[in-house]
């Protein structure tokens, strides 16, 4: 059978097709374009803070550039990503589906995503925004920027999500393989249902939120903008109803990536299956209860500031079951060390540690200290930036010889992860420190005794940037020159792997029968 | 152990009743939890050391014996003890966290108001007696205060750090806070929510004094207010000035500085988020609409009272008005500055100032008995902001400020 990198050639073949890995290709070159812009911005930033005026940005260019960093991180890379390209990619082969329930849907959903990537980079090149990416009114009402035009484009781009989120949740209840139940789907496969669930029912609040914003700020209708009888207050419980379990979007598909890696590489079954499963639809639902803990200090009842911090700490529970999950799963295993799995290490360090920051976070009057500083920045960028984006390079690495058929250089990929997890480590290490001592996020200009931390943080942020630039330099290399590999470069017992590298375009060559479950690494393969 | 802590976390000095006991919770819960991450982390490097497969030995060590596991028997029980275990610990730190959050949030009844307006870039202060200030905060120290706060554009945040408490200042609502504070001393204002161009430079200072030199200082602020500059009431200056009759240019420079010009407009001609003032006076300066106009009396003027009307080219029109905020006689003291500055070259941003800029005749009629003299060289240079960035120094030792550390 041929592959489907060589079913058919051209490029209207790529444009056009309806092959789920396809569509799984172009998402990845489109958010890894994301991703690279985004980083470029956030570069920027790291350079102009290094000294405590101006270097080389105004305050206005200041203002636009975080701006642009936090949309097209959040909105272009960290939200879509791994659910629409590795999601997209595996859930099928995971169920032994040829592909997803709605494939024209899935093109649509990716064309979506490129109208919406579209209109927020042009609002971004005529005008800019300098809202930040939370778009907070009546700021954002009342800019003289492009905010109505960016907000449409995320709009958009949140279309393209929640078409996505439907499209996996048919594929799972429709496009199991016969015998194949729901407690035998691998691991990722629960955790991007379970994010599904949350782009479905979450993001129309989002869409509707920037709506009014866009429309407010177009024609002054006075929704948000107390100055006409609007409430700027409105806005913010509109806004985190969305993002916060907007969070959930890109941290749980990367902790299914974790799931896949650990009973991997330790040759292991997950110490606990149903713990898993099971936390990753707890952490789902408590994560629509806790937008709340975003506005502590914004003029909400103190009734609700003691609801909402107690709620929280529901997800630090469900949370911290996943990690000793992942942990003992080790235990006994036969573990073997390699790229995905370093990145692994530097996801416990990330997220154990971020995590408890955020339980110290929402303990109430400690968060009134740290609120808007750089400690919520360093908190955030550690749990679910250094989260989704280790999982993001680990899912790379792990899945590479099963897209394409080819191994990447490991010794390279060594450095490469060592350099990203320390990077990321040393960028934010720093702002911890000043968002202790009491510095504002989104501070142009500071206080020069906070100079010191910032040029720690910028040499951070550019050995995390060298880091991005070898991974990216070596997989393009590997996509053509990277040896062959087998069916099975890691011994996994994930269904995905009983396909072959790469699959053909319905992925098995004929129906996948379900004889064991994605972990009995006790059966012979 | 608190002065040890303090200083490896960075913390800022202790200086409101409630701060030593957050920053205890603050200690402990750092501590533990990051005890906790360390042992999960040293965990899972120990099972991957000790039972590492070992690539030089052929991969793997075979398959594993055992049946595939869900949940089994005993190790259910451990793991409700243990998650039960670690639950009812962030439980204990939310109750105690709680419980110092609502401390935070209810003033106590005989806390003194004072009432705050926050606005883009400046925050306003107007005490019960009708006096106010800009910028800084005078509170009496061992009394509770009442902070009632309302913004006039858009959300701000009013941040403490050494108080540990803030609160957003929200337009169309008030928002309250209240801080005790120890003892007199200088502690920084910041802004915490983002509000636009000058969201980092919306700074200011809380002084706290004795409650006898806080008595003082609101009674001094009363007649700054309603006098402005006029003769035998001088003092916008103070009154450890070289010479109790002062030039308006000088006067104009107090005014400029506490109605915030400062945070947007520079005077030694670099630009900034406004026009430098250095040269400006009756230079020839290109507008957004095209048009050309000299920067006259009557131009700047208008310029306060209207920023967008006449649009500097190249700037953005984030000023706000100043339309009944300044005094006819404060505004005529700002244009005498800004005149003051006319021979200050608008390109060179690095060069010194001239150690004393001998303003002309006023175009102001001079009040009696004010006649134009040259600014003393050492008020000029020493209260001069010097370009970017524009942040107060460092706060001094918490002591009780003498009036000619004051911000005038």
């Amino acid at each position: 059978m041929t592959s489907y990198l060589d079913d058919n050639h051209g490029i209207l073949s790529w444009l056009a097709t309806r092959d789920h890995k396809r569509i799984a290709i172009l998402f990845l070159i489109a958010t890894a374009g994301a991703l690279l812009l985004g980083g470029a911005f956030a570069l920027v930033l790291r350079i102009e803070l290094l000294v405590p005026g101006k270097l080389f940005l105004s305050a206005m260019d200041y203002n636009r550039m975080f701006t642009h960093h936090g949309v097209v991180m959040v909105f272009l890379f960290m939200v879509p990503v791994i659910p629409s390209v590795f999601g997209n990619f595996f859930l099928p082969i995971m169920l032994g589906a040829p592909d997803l329930a709605f494939p024209r849907l899935n093109l649509a959903s990716f064309y979506v995503y490129v109208a919406g990537a579209i209109i927020v980079l042009a609002a971004m090149w005529f005008g800019g925004i300098d809202t930040g990416w939370t778009f907070y009114a009546p700021y954002s009402t009342t800019s003289p920027t492009a905010v109505g035009v960016a907000t449409f484009g995320v709009f958009v781009v949140g279309v393209s999500s929640i078409l996505t989120g439907v499209n996996f949740i048919a594929t799972v209840h429709t496009m199991r393989a016969r015998d194949l139940g729901w407690m035998r789907m691998p691991l990722f496969v629960w955790a991007i249902y379970a994010t599904a669930i949350i782009q479905v029912i979450a993001t129309p609040v989002l869409g509707m939120s920037l709506l009014l914003v866009a429309v407010d700020h177009a024609w002054s209708l006075g929704i948000f903008d107390p100055a006409m009888g609007g409430d700027p207050v409105l806005f913010q419980h509109l806004f985190w109803f969305y993002s916060h379990p907007a969070v959930y979007i890109m941290i749980l598909p990367a902790m299914g990536v974790v799931s896949e890696v650990v009973c991997t590489f330790s040759h292991n079954p997950p110490a606990s299956y149903r713990a898993i499963a099971v936390s990753s639809l707890g952490i789902a639902f408590v994560g629509f209860l806790t937008w709340g803990h975003h506005m502590f200090v914004a003029g909400m009842s103190t009734f609700d500031v003691g609801a909402f911090g107690f709620l929280s700490m529901f997800t630090a529970i469900f949370s911290a079951i996943k990690v000793f999950t992942w942990t003992a799963t080790l235990r006994h295993g036969a573990v073997w060390v390699t790229t995905p799995l370093l990145y692994f290490f530097g996801f416990m360090f990330l997220f154990v540690f971020g995590g408890m920051t955020g339980v110290a976070l929402a303990t109430s009057s400690l968060d009134i200290h740290w609120h808007d500083t750089y400690f919520v920045v360093a908190h955030f960028h550690f749990i679910m930036v250094g989260g989704t984006l280790t999982m993001y390079l680990a899912a790379l690495h792990y899945w590479f010889p099963k897209m394409f058929g080819r191994m990447y250089p490991r010794r390279w990929s060594i450095v490469a992860a060592t350099a990203v997890v320390l990077g990321f480590i040393f960028t934010f290490t720093p702002q911890f420190l000043l968002g202790n001592a009491g510095m504002p996020r989104r501070y142009w200009s500071y206080p020069a005794e906070y100079q010191w931390l910032q040029i720690l943080s910028t040499a951070g942020a550019s050995i995390l940037a060298m880091g991005l630039a070898l991974n990216f330099a070596y997989l393009v290399w590997a996509l053509f020159r990277g040896a062959r590999v087998e069916r099975n470069p890691w011994g996994s017992r994930s269904y995905e792997w009983l396909a072959p590298s790469p699959p053909p375009l319905h992925n098995f060559d004929e129906p996948l029968v379900i004889r064991r479950g994605p972990y009995d690494y006790h059966l012979p393969e | 152990m608190n002065d040890w802590l303090h200083r490896i976390l960075m913390l800022p000095p202790q200086a409101s009743t409630v701060a030593r006991h957050i920053d205890y919770l603050h200690y402990a819960i750092i501590l533990i939890t990051m005890c906790g991450a360390a042992g999960v982390g040293a965990l899972a490097l120990y099972y991957t050391w000790r039972y590492h497969a070992g690539t030089g030995r052929g991969g793997y060590r075979g398959p594993d014996p055992r049946p595939f596991r869900t949940t089994g028997g005993k190790s259910v029980f451990a793991e409700l003890g243990l998650f039960g275990g670690l639950f009812a610990l962030f439980v204990v730190f939310w109750i105690i966290g709680f419980a110092q959050y609502v401390r935070v949030a209810e003033p106590p009844p005989d806390a003194l108001t004072i009432y705050v307006v926050g606005k883009q870039w400046m925050w306003e202060f107007a005490y019960p007696d009708g006096s106010g200030s800009n910028g800084t905060l005078y509170v009496p120290a061992g009394r509770p205060i009442q902070l009632v706060m309302t913004s006039r554009d858009v959300i701000h945040s009013f941040y403490v750090p050494a108080f540990r408490n803030k609160r957003d200042v929200i337009p169309g609502r008030s928002t309250t806070m209240w801080f005790q504070v120890d003892e007199p001393g200088r502690h920084r204002i910041e802004c915490a929510e983002y509000c636009g161009a000058g969201h980092s430079t919306m700074r200011g200072e809380v002084v706290a004094l004795s409650v006898e030199g806080y008595a003082r200082r609101i009674a001094d602020l009363q007649r700054i207010r309603i006098a402005g500059p006029a003769p035998g009431n001088p003092p916008v200056v103070g009154e450890e000035s070289p010479s109790p009759l002062l030039s308006l240019a000088a006067v104009g420079q107090s005014v400029a500085a506490d109605a915030g010009c400062m945070r947007c407009h520079t005077v030694d001609g670099t630009p900034h988020i406004g026009p430098t003032w250095a040269g400006l006076y009756s230079a020839t300066i290109p507008l957004q609409s095209g048009a050309r106009v000299v920067a006259d009396a009557q131009y700047l003027t208008k310029s306060m009272m209207d920023p967008a009307a006449d649009l500097h080219l190249g700037f953005p029109g984030v000023m706000p008005s100043y339309q009944g905020l300044l005094t006819a006689p404060q505004i005529g003291a700002i244009v005498e500055y800004i005149r003051s500055l006319r021979d200050v070259s608008r390109h060179a941003g690095t060069q010194p100032l001239p150690a004393a800029v001998s303003p002309p005749a006023p175009i102001v009629t001079p009040l009696p008995g004010d006649a134009p003299r040259a600014l003393p060289a050492g008020d000029l240079q020493r209260r001069a902001p010097t370009g970017l960035p524009i942040y107060p120094p460092p706060s001094g030792p918490p002591t009780e400020p003498s009036h000619d550390q004051l911000p005038r």
